[in-house]
């Protein structure tokens, strides 16, 4: 079988209904051959229905989509050359391991020993040499997502799908095998689409993230940009937490904001704002403990490596998070506080 | 166009052009390929039957389009074609017919005026499929059913085989009330039939002439609903609450009305208590009760039904009350509550719904039973055997038999649509995701008494009836001469092996057509039913609704009424199969299609659809998904779907009385046939003759098919998609 190698992904306008819900609405974006691309966002975003798109399993009702620049639209999940890995693995359950992962190449009409091979290759490279023969009753988690990977990598597809791929598995494992499949991706230099909806799990893994709400694209871009300049509250509060303050920009020069938060003054990048009210996304880590405005503990809670805390002050409540665990402020406790400034970004 | 929409359209030039066109009389294919075995190319030549030409033409249209790319042009004209060819079919068909019938104006238009034709036959047959299918394969081009050539098919099979075999025959019924005899509007005529007091007179108030039928088949009804429920309760609220010895007995008199065709009950109890009877005659001398004929009427009929379906309604009531999470109880008792209090307030209103279902279960048996009213019935008349002897009795009244049959129909859709209505609107979750690991709450003595002082007599009934069927085959005359004798299974199933093997016995030939019907009947009611269900629960399309409400509705349709619709739709051209073995087969197939498309959807709902979906993105087309993934983890389904299709052909009696005739002839009918002539002791033999093949039949089905492998940890998947679904 010739190897396809990756191929891009993109949506032109792609909208998808069922009946008066819409679940996409003009989604545009494209994954570049060899890029792992995650799509964020809150459980019903639309991004498994974009995800199940790319896969075929939906058929938009708008707008096309392209893989490799050919136009597979109206393609059905069959006829397309995308794998997909399954929030449930979706192992089939009659089949043994070896029967499961050499499932896609007999189905191509290849010969029974030529697909054993190729499904042998691939369980190695996931690390399930010797498991062949057990059924995916006789498997732990981790093992059936082996087992799942190695079945979508078998036919070595031009596209990679991971819907949620790590939500089955316990805290621990999870660091580990996102590891892997970033490995993966990179050695195998795979065009990958990973749904999530957990931020951290999209930050590690992923060259870009597109951050879906209500099912439009909020955001897209690496994760430092997102980050570091979200485009507006949603994102700032999905990707890692963030105190959203009302503010009022006085006046922009030179793409400087003069902006006052509270009592304080503070110059920030404008970042296209113009003068009048806005917010400003406050990171909890860089809201730092000693002197500045003042504020009352109301919380406090002790993390082992950091310190949570809601301290009331007169820009409202703010969530802090300090990694001085030595002395500890009590409830009721004053504090003074003040901002770093690259922990705040203006968003309308 | 695709290869296989080609191969389609090959199919259909080979029926039109190589295939007799109509049905070769006794098999007979003189003359081929012109005259009676005629190919349809060659009536058009020579001009024998120019109507057929049309479908020629459309068949010429879509070899047109086989070679060129596929557009979406070419899906338009690919499902303009099919349609029209399948509009242009069966316009001819049935404007057609015989002589004198079918659409005058149209067969003129169509350039058979006055000409008549004979049914239609393997020729139309693949010319038919080759037009539905390219009429689906073009439907899939345009991107139906996300462009899946196999799916569409399916539904276009499906939909024409439940429209021209449930469809067809229950709207012919309609029009035959509708009309008199020279096929004109005849509504004065139907509203006199409809409200004939033969129906619904009420003479039996006022004591002295009968009532109506419809109030005969009623009163049985709702007293064997009543009394079915209550005993199934009763029963279950023993086996499940209780300390109750010979619990694993009770659970297997469940299958017992399964494999017992349904009148052997009532043959049993005249064999007991009729004039002659063995209770009778003991009666008579140890306590000079007179002989008398009290069992033949209703208390016979209500007796023989409330013994045959019981058991049905404590299956059902089995599953509600193992159902009630044990916790609710123990949550009554923590607030308080004794016993008896639990149970009536808690227990009870939760066991409702399934009372309800329970009742309306034994209320559409008892409608649609025939061969007990058929035994037992005398002079007490319902409507199933009304509807039998309108149609094969002297009076000879089709007319009078479809106005019997819509009022029969009307009655069970009336109950399953209650049924349905009741327990689609209410939501009495009691078996949640989380284990129960509470006790449930003992049964109060006083229900356990009289749950008792009920069942005991039941049950030791049910086991004198076994006994005399087990035992009546093996005496002279039951109630009569108690002497040891074969002499009953010598009659019937006697083999000569003095010239080689010969089957002299005279129910051989029905036990062969029977086994045989039934053996072809099952796999292909299993195959429809499983499709049925795998488009109902896993495509999505548009009429998917409909369509599972027609699956449905048929489920309601008794089998007398079936029967009737089947020989007044198919004894004429453009279906003319009576008195053929297909028709049986047909018959069978569509009354049991039900159970399986419901098994299937209880067994596919537990199949996570993300399975499919896996398939398909590992490039498995629908076709490859069914095959390699959904069939071996449908196999319990399969199996049930099997055996219960299997089994109600070998039992059942009411659809098929009508369809019957001398060369095929089926062991229920013959049955019916020797306890009608007074011949006990053979249809005895018989029955349990057929008792013993069911049996056998189950366990060869569940050998055959085999276990559903899932590796060796048990998976706890569908055990309850293994038992027929009622």
């Amino acid at each position: 079988m010739p190897k396809s190698g990756p191929a891009s992904v993109e949506f032109r306008h792609v909208t998808m209904r069922y009946g008066t819900v819409t679940a996409v609405h003009d989604v545009s974006f494209t994954i570049h051959a060899g890029e792992l691309v995650t799509l964020l966002g809150p459980s019903g975003c639309g991004k498994t229905t974009t995800l199940r798109m790319i896969a075929g399993l939906e058929i938009a009702s708008e707008g096309e989509i392209l893989i490799g620049g050919q136009n597979v639209t109206r393609l059905s999940a069959a006829d397309r050359d995308v794998s997909m890995v399954f929030q449930s693995y979706a192992l089939f359950p009659h089949m043994s391991v070896l029967e499961n992962a050499s499932f896609g190449p007999t189905v191509k009409g290849l010969g029974k020993a030529q697909a054993e091979a190729m499904a042998l290759e691939k369980l190695a490279l996931v690390g399930l040499k010797g498991f062949e023969k057990r059924y995916p009753a006789e498997l732990s988690g981790g093992q059936q997502q082996r087992v799942a990977v190695a079945r979508a990598l078998v036919l070595e597809p031009q596209v990679l799908l991971f819907d949620e791929p790590l939500s089955n598995l316990d805290a621990k494992l999870r660091r580990k095998v996102r590891q892997e499949i970033r490995e993966l991706q990179q050695s195998l230099n795979l065009t990958v689409a990973y749904v999530t909806h957990d931020q951290e799990e999209a930050l590690a893994v992923s060259d870009r993230i597109i951050v879906m709400s209500n099912a439009r694209i909020a955001q897209q871009g690496s994760p430092r940009e997102l980050y570091e300049a979200p485009a507006n509250s949603f994102v700032a509060d999905f990707i890692g937490d963030a105190n959203l303050v009302e503010v009022t920009i006085d006046a922009v020069e030179d793409g400087q904001a003069r902006v006052m938060v509270g009592p304080i003054c503070l110059t920030l990048p404008a970042r296209g704002l113009t003068p009048g009210p806005a917010q400003a996304a406050i990171r909890p880590h860089d809201i730092l403990l000693g002197d500045g405005f003042p504020g009352i503990v109301r919380k406090s809670s002790y993390l082992g490596d950091h310190v949570e805390m809601i301290v009331a002050t007169a820009i409202g409540e703010l969530f802090v998070i300090s990694r001085q665990t030595d002395r500890i402020p009590a409830a009721g406790a004053s504090v003074n506080l003040s901002f770093a400034p690259q922990g705040i970004a203006l968003v309308r | 166009m695709r290869p296989s929409t080609r191969l389609a359209l090959l199919l259909g030039w080979f029926g039109y052009t190589l295939v007799p066109w109509y049905l070769p009389e006794g098999w007979n294919l003189s003359g081929y390929p012109f005259e009676r075995a005629g190919t349809a190319l060659a009536f058009v030549i020579t001009g024998a039957a120019p109507w057929l030409c049309p479908i020629g033409l459309a068949l010429l249209a879509a070899t047109l389009l086989a070679s060129r790319a596929e557009t979406a042009f070419g899906g338009r004209a690919l499902i303009a074609v099919g349609f029209f060819g399948l509009v242009l079919f069966f316009v001819q068909g049935f404007a057609i017919t015989l002589p004198d019938q079918g659409i005058p104006r149209l067969a003129v238009l169509l350039g058979g005026g006055g000409a008549a034709q004979p049914g239609m036959g393997f020729g139309a047959l693949l010319t038919l499929f080759s037009l539905l299918l390219l009429l689906c394969h073009g439907l899939a081009y345009r991107g139906f059913c996300r462009g899946d050539l196999f799916t569409t098919s399916t539904v276009g099979v499906v939909v024409l085989l439940i429209g021209v075999f449930i469809f067809l025959p229950v709207a012919t019924i309609l029009r035959s009330a509708l009309v008199d005899s020279n096929g004109s509007w005849a509504l004065g005529e139907f509203t006199d039939r409809l409200l004939s007091s033969t129906i619904w007179g009420l003479g039996c108030l006022g004591g002295g002439i009968a009532c109506g039928v419809a109030w005969n088949t009623l009163i049985l009804g709702v007293l064997t609903g009543i009394i079915t429920t209550l005993l199934g309760l009763a029963c279950a609220l023993l086996v499940l609450r209780t300390a109750m010895p010979g619990k694993r007995l009770m659970r297997a008199m469940t299958v017992l009305p399964i494999i017992t065709p349904p009148f052997v009950i009532g043959l049993a109890l005249i064999l007991l208590f009729g004039r002659s009877g063995v209770v009778t005659g003991l009666m008579f001398e140890w306590f000079g009760i007179p002989r008398s004929r009290w069992i033949y009427g209703l208390p016979g009929v209500l007796l023989a039904q409330v013994l045959a379906f019981a058991p049905i309604a404590f299956l059902v009531l089995m599953g509600v009350v193992q159902g009630i999470a044990p916790s609710l109880e123990e949550a009554a008792q923590t607030l308080g509550a004794r016993h008896w209090t639990t149970f009536r307030t808690v227990t009870w209103p939760l066991l409702r719904p399934g009372l309800a279902n329970a009742f309306l279960l034994g209320f559409v048996e008892s409608m649609a039973d025939f061969g007990n009213p058929l035994v037992l019935g005398g002079n007490f008349e319902v409507l199933s055997t009304k509807i039998f002897f309108a149609v094969v009795g002297a009076a000879h009244n089709q007319g009078m038999a479809a106005v019997l049959a819509i009022v029969l129909l009307v009655f069970t859709l009336g109950a399953f649509w209650l049924q349905q209505g009741w327990l689609g609107g209410k939501s009495y979750t009691t078996v949640f995701g989380k284990g129960d690991a509470g006790v449930s709450a003992k049964l109060p003595t006083s229900a356990t008494v009289l749950s008792a002082a009920v069942i005991g007599p039941w049950v030791l009934l049910t086991a004198v009836i076994y006994a005399v069927i087990l035992i009546g085959g093996f005496v002279k005359t039951m109630g009569r001469d108690h002497t040891p004798t074969l002499e009953h299974y010598r009659t019937g199933f006697a083999i000569d092996f003095s010239h080689g093997l010969f089957f002299e016995g005279a129910a051989w030939p029905s036990l062969f057509t029977t086994l045989k019907v039934a053996a072809i009947s099952a796999p292909l009611t299993a195959l429809i039913g499983l499709l049925t269900a795998y488009l109902l629960t896993r495509q999505r399309f548009a009429g998917r609704r409909l369509l599972e409400f027609t699956t449905m509705l048929s489920f309601a349709i008794p089998g007398t009424v079936l029967g009737v619709a089947y020989i007044l739709a198919f004894n004429v051209p453009p279906v003319e199969i009576t008195g053929t073995g297909l028709i049986l087969v047909l018959a069978f197939v569509f009354r049991n299609m039900p159970v399986g498309v419901r098994s299937g959807i209880a067994a596919l709902a537990q199949i996570d659809k993300s399975l499919d979906e896996a398939s398909a993105t590992l490039g498995a087309h629908s076709f490859t998904t069914l095959r390699r993934v959904v069939l071996p983890l449908l196999k319990p389904a399969l199996v049930a779907a099997l055996i219960y299709s299997f089994v109600r052909s070998i039992t059942s009696v009411s659809a098929v009385i009508f369809l019957v005739s001398a060369e095929y002839n089926l062991s229920t009918a013959y049955i019916v046939g020797r306890v009608e002539a007074g011949e006990f002791g053979l249809a005895i033999a018989y029955s349990s003759v057929l008792i013993a093949v069911m049996a056998a039949g189950i366990a060869l089905i569940q050998f055959g098919v085999g276990e559903r492998k899932l590796g060796r940890r048990p998976v706890a998947l569908a055990a309850s998609a293994a038992e027929p679904a009622r």
